[in-house]
C-alpha cells in the first residue's frame, strides 16, 4: 500500500517533470545542479535537504562544509553559486565580494547549550546568570562553591571543586556565537576578549569540535562547556538553565531558538546575530545560519535556480528541520526571508514574481 | 629548466663525441640511455622545483603577516584574532616538546624491538611479529586521536594526578593534573604513533648488517650484547638516525591526533600537564573559519615556520650523522 502510494508519487514527479510543469520551489530554466560550500553547523540539515530537493526538482545540489570562512573566501571568488556562513560578513569581506551585494538568507537557527560536569548535578539543576557565565569564562569565578553561583542555586549543593573552562580550539560559527553573546552580556569580556570564530580564550582547555568540548567536559570533573544543542541532546548531557535578557531561566531549546529569531524588529536585511534576544520566551544563545547569494547574479537561468532554492529552504524544506534539531524560521524571521529571496535579480530583473 | 638539460646533454654529448666517434649502433643505445638519463633528471628535477614553489607559495601566502609581524611573529606569544595579533611561540614550543619527548620515549622502545626482531627472533617467527607493527604504522591518525580522547586521556589524567599528589613540588609535574588533555598525553600518543615507523625501518635496516661481521665478533669470543652494541648498531648507525628523524618528522608535523588529545592552549607552557595547540593542528583547526587575510596570512606563516623548523631537525640530523661518522673514521685512523 505504502510502496503503491510512493511509486505513484514518483510516477506523478517524473510525468509534471516530463510535461514541462514546474513543481513549486523548483527551478524552471533548466538548471540540474548547484554548488555551494561554506558553514559546517548545518550541514546534517542541508545534506537532508538537499537530498529531499533532489527528490522533488530533479537538481542535484553539491555542498561542501568547509567552514564558513571558506564558503565566504569561495563566494567572493564567486567559483560556487552559493555561500553559507553562521556569521555574518563584515564590511571589509563584502567589498571583497566580487559580484557586489551580498544577501544574507536565513535558514534555521541553532542554540547551544552550557554543559557541566559536576558530581550530583543533573540536566536542569543548575542556574546561571550571563553575568556569572562571563565571569566564569573570564577566569574570575574559578571554583564551583563560588558565592555568587549559590546564590542563584539556592537547595542545591555545590562541592570545592575547581572550574575547568572548556572551548572551541577549532575556528567555529559555535565559537563566534557564544563569544558574541559574552560580548552583549558582559562589557569586560568584550574589552579584554571580544567574539570572533575563534578567540584569545583566558583559559583553559580546547576541544576539537563539538565532540572534543563534549567529551573534555564529560571527563574534567568541574568542567564547562558550550556545544550545539543537538549535540548536548544527543549525548545526554547536563546542561544549565540560562537566564535570558526577560530574567527567564531557560533550558535550550528549538523553541526558546525559534523564539530568539522571532522578534518584531528584525532587521529587513537580516543580518543580526540573534544572541541575547529581547523575546520573553527566547533562549539566549542562540543564532541564525544563512546561505550568502549574491542579490545581482549574470546568469538568470542560475539566478532563478538560486532564488528557487532559498525558497524552497526556508518555507517547505522546514519540516526537516525540527526533526534534525534545528529550530526552523517563524512568524516574521520567515517573511523576513523570503523578502529577501525575492530580491535576487538577473542582471537587474527580479527573478521571482 | 627543459633547455637546460639539454644543453647539458648537449655539452656531454660534444665531450662524448670528442672521445671517440660513435658508431650508428652505439648511437642507438645512446638514443635509449640520452631518454632515461632526460627522464631521471626531469624527475629528480621535478621533485626539486615542487619543493621550491611550495617555498615560493608559502611565502606568498604568508607575505602579508611577515610584513606585519616580522621576526616578532617566532617570539610573541599572543594569538588573538579579535585584535589581529599573532604570533606563535607557545605553540612552535608545544610542538617541539611533545615531538621531543616522543622520540624519548620512542628510540629505545623501537630500536629495542627491532634488535628483538633482527637477531633474537626466529626467522619464521620475524614476519608474526613485526607484521602486527607494521599494520600500526599504516593506521590513519584519526583513529588514534579517537582512541587517545576516549581511552588514554581517562588513565592519563589519573596518573597526572597521582604524580601531582606526590611530586608536585617538581616542576613538570605541577600543572593543571586533572585536565587529562596536554603536553603529556600529546607527546604518549605521538610516541605510540611514531613507534612502529621506527621500528619497522630499524628492523630493515639492522637486517642489512653482513652476517659474517656478527659471526666474527661472536667467533672472537664476544657475546651477542657485545656484537650487537659494537658491530651491528655502529655498522647501522646512520640509517638508523634516518629512521629515528623521520619519526621526528611525523611527530612535528602530526595534526589530528594531538590535536584530540592535546588541550589546544595557546598559553605557554610550564609543565607537563598544561594543555597547549601544535602548529600544525593549529593550522588544520583554524585555516577553515579564518575570515580575513591576515588571518589566513597568519596561519600560512606558522606553516613556514613549521617547515623551517622541519629543515633545521633534518639539517640536525645529518649533521650528527656527519659528526658520528667523522669520528668513527678519526679512532680507525
Amino acid at each position: 500500500m505504502k510502496l503503491k502510494n510512493m511509486k505513484a508519487a514518483v510516477l506523478l514527479t517524473a510525468l509534471s517533470a516530463a510535461s514541462g510543469q514546474a513543481l513549486a520551489g523548483c527551478p524552471t530554466k533548466g538548471v540540474k545542479e548547484l554548488t555551494g560550500t561554506g558553514a559546517t553547523f548545518p550541514y546534517p540539515l542541508y545534506s537532508k535537504m538537499f537530498s529531499e530537493y533532489d527528490k522533488t526538482c530533479g537538481v542535484k545540489v553539491n555542498y561542501q562544509s568547509i567552514g564558513s570562512g571558506g564558503g565566504i573566501r569561495q563566494l567572493q571568488e564567486q567559483t560556487v553559486d552559493f555561500g553559507a556562513s553562521d556569521g555574518v560578513m563584515d564590511e571589509k569581506q563584502k567589498a571583497q565580494a566580487k559580484g557586489g551585494a551580498v544577501l544574507h538568507i536565513p535558514t534555521v537557527a541553532g542554540a547551544e547549550a552550557i554543559v557541566f560536569n559536576v558530581a550530583g548535578i543533573k540536566r536542569g539543576q543548575l542556574k546561571l546568570t550571563p553575568e556569572v557565565l562571563a565571569e566564569i569564562y573570564l577566569k574570575k569565578i574559578s571554583n564551583w562553591n563560588d558565592p555568587k553561583i549559590k546564590a542563584l542555586n539556592p537547595g542545591v549543593k555545590f562541592p570545592d571543586l575547581t572550574i575547568a573552562v572548556v572551548h572551541r580550539s577549532d575556528g567555529s560559527g559555535t565559537t563566534f556565537i557564544f563569544t558574541n553573546y559574552l560580548s552583549k552580556v558582559s562589557s569586560e569580556w568584550k574589552d579584554k576578549v571580544g567574539f570572533a570564530t575563534s578567540v584569545n580564550w583566558p583559559g583553559d582547555v580546547g576541544g576539537k569540535g563539538n565532540e572534543g568540548v563534549a567529551n573534555s567536559v564529560k571527563q574534567i570533573p568541574g568542567a564547562i562547556g558550550y556545544v550545539e544543542l543537538a549535540y548536548a541532546q544527543q549525548n545526554k548531557m547536563d546542561w544549565a538553565q540560562l537566564q535570558n535578557k526577560a530574567k527567564k531561566f531557560l533550558d535550550p531549546t528549538l523553541e526558546g531558538a525559534s523564539a530568539a529569531a522571532d522578534i518584531a524588529n528584525l532587521p529587513d536585511d537580516m543580518e543580526i546575530v540573534i544572541t541575547d534576544s529581547s523575546n520573553p520566551a527566547a533562549y539566549p544563545i542562540s543564532g541564525f545560519t544563512w546561505l550568502l547569494i549574491y542579490e545581482n547574479e549574470t546568469d538568470p537561468a542560475k539566478a532563478d535556480a538560486v532564488a528557487q532554492l532559498a525558497s524552497w529552504m526556508i518555507t517547505d524544506g522546514q519540516k526537516f528541520a525540527a526533526p534534525l534539531d534545528y529550530a526552523p524560521l517563524k512568524g516574521v524571521a520567515q517573511k523576513k526571508a523570503m523578502a529577501l529571496v525575492k530580491k535576487i535579480k538577473a542582471n537587474g530583473a527580479l527573478v521571482m514574481k | 629548466m627543459a633547455r637546460d638539460s639539454e644543453a647539458t646533454l648537449d655539452a656531454m654529448d660534444r665531450t662524448l663525441a670528442g672521445v671517440k666517434p660513435v658508431s650508428a649502433r652505439r648511437q642507438l643505445v645512446n638514443l635509449g640511455d640520452r631518454v632515461f638519463y632526460i627522464i631521471a633528471k626531469s624527475l629528480a628535477l621535478l621533485v626539486i622545483v615542487l619543493a621550491l614553489l611550495l617555498v615560493a607559495d608559502l611565502f606568498r601566502g604568508a607575505s602579508e603577516a611577515i610584513r606585519q609581524f616580522g621576526l616578532k611573529f617566532l617570539v610573541g606569544t599572543t594569538w588573538d584574532p579579535v585584535t589581529r595579533q599573532f604570533s606563535t611561540l607557545p605553540t612552535v614550543i608545544g610542538t617541539l616538546v611533545k615531538g621531543f619527548i616522543a622520540l624519548l620515549l620512542a628510540v629505545p622502545v623501537s630500536i629495542g624491538s627491532a634488535i628483538f626482531i633482527t637477531f633474537y627472533t626466529p626467522r619464521w617467527l620475524r614476519p608474526v611479529i613485526s607484521y602486527p607493527i607494521e599494520l600500526l604504522a599504516g593506521i590513519p591518525s584519526i583513529i588514534f586521536g579517537m582512541w587517545g580522547l576516549f581511552a588514554m586521556v581517562p588513565v592519563v589524567r589519573v596518573i597526572q594526578i597521582w604524580l601531582k599528589a606526590h611530586f608536585g613540588w617538581f616542576f613538570l609535574f605541577d600543572g593543571p593534573a586533572v585536565y587529562g588533555v596536554g603536553v603529556l598525553s600529546g607527546s604518549i600518543i605521538l610516541f605510540i604513533m611514531i613507534t612502529p615507523i621506527i621500528t619497522a625501518i630499524s628492523k630493515e635496516i639492522l637486517l642489512t648488517v653482513p652476517r659474517e661481521q656478527i659471526e666474527g665478533m661472536l667467533a672472537l669470543g664476544s657475546t651477542k650484547w657485545e656484537a650487537i652494541w659494537k658491530v651491528a648498531l655502529p655498522y647501522a648507525r646512520i640509517g638508523l638516525f634516518g629512521a629515528v628523524a623521520l619519526g621526528l618528522g611525523r611527530a612535528i608535523g602530526e595534526t589530528m591526533a594531538v590535536t584530540m588529545v592535546g588541550g589546544n592552549s595557546f598559553d605557554l607552557i610550564h609543565s607537563l600537564f598544561d594543555p597547549v595547540h601544535s602548529m600544525a593542528s593549529q593550522i588544520a583547526s583554524e585555516f577553515s573559519e579564518a575570515t580575513y587575510s591576515l588571518y589566513v596570512s597568519s596561519l600560512i606563516y606558522v606553516g613556514l615556520v613549521l617547515f623551517g623548523i622541519t629543515i633545521l631537525i633534518s639539517l640536525l640530523a645529518q649533521f650528527l650523522i656527519w659528526k658520528t661518522s667523522k669520528g668513527k673514521l678519526a679512532l680507525l685512523d
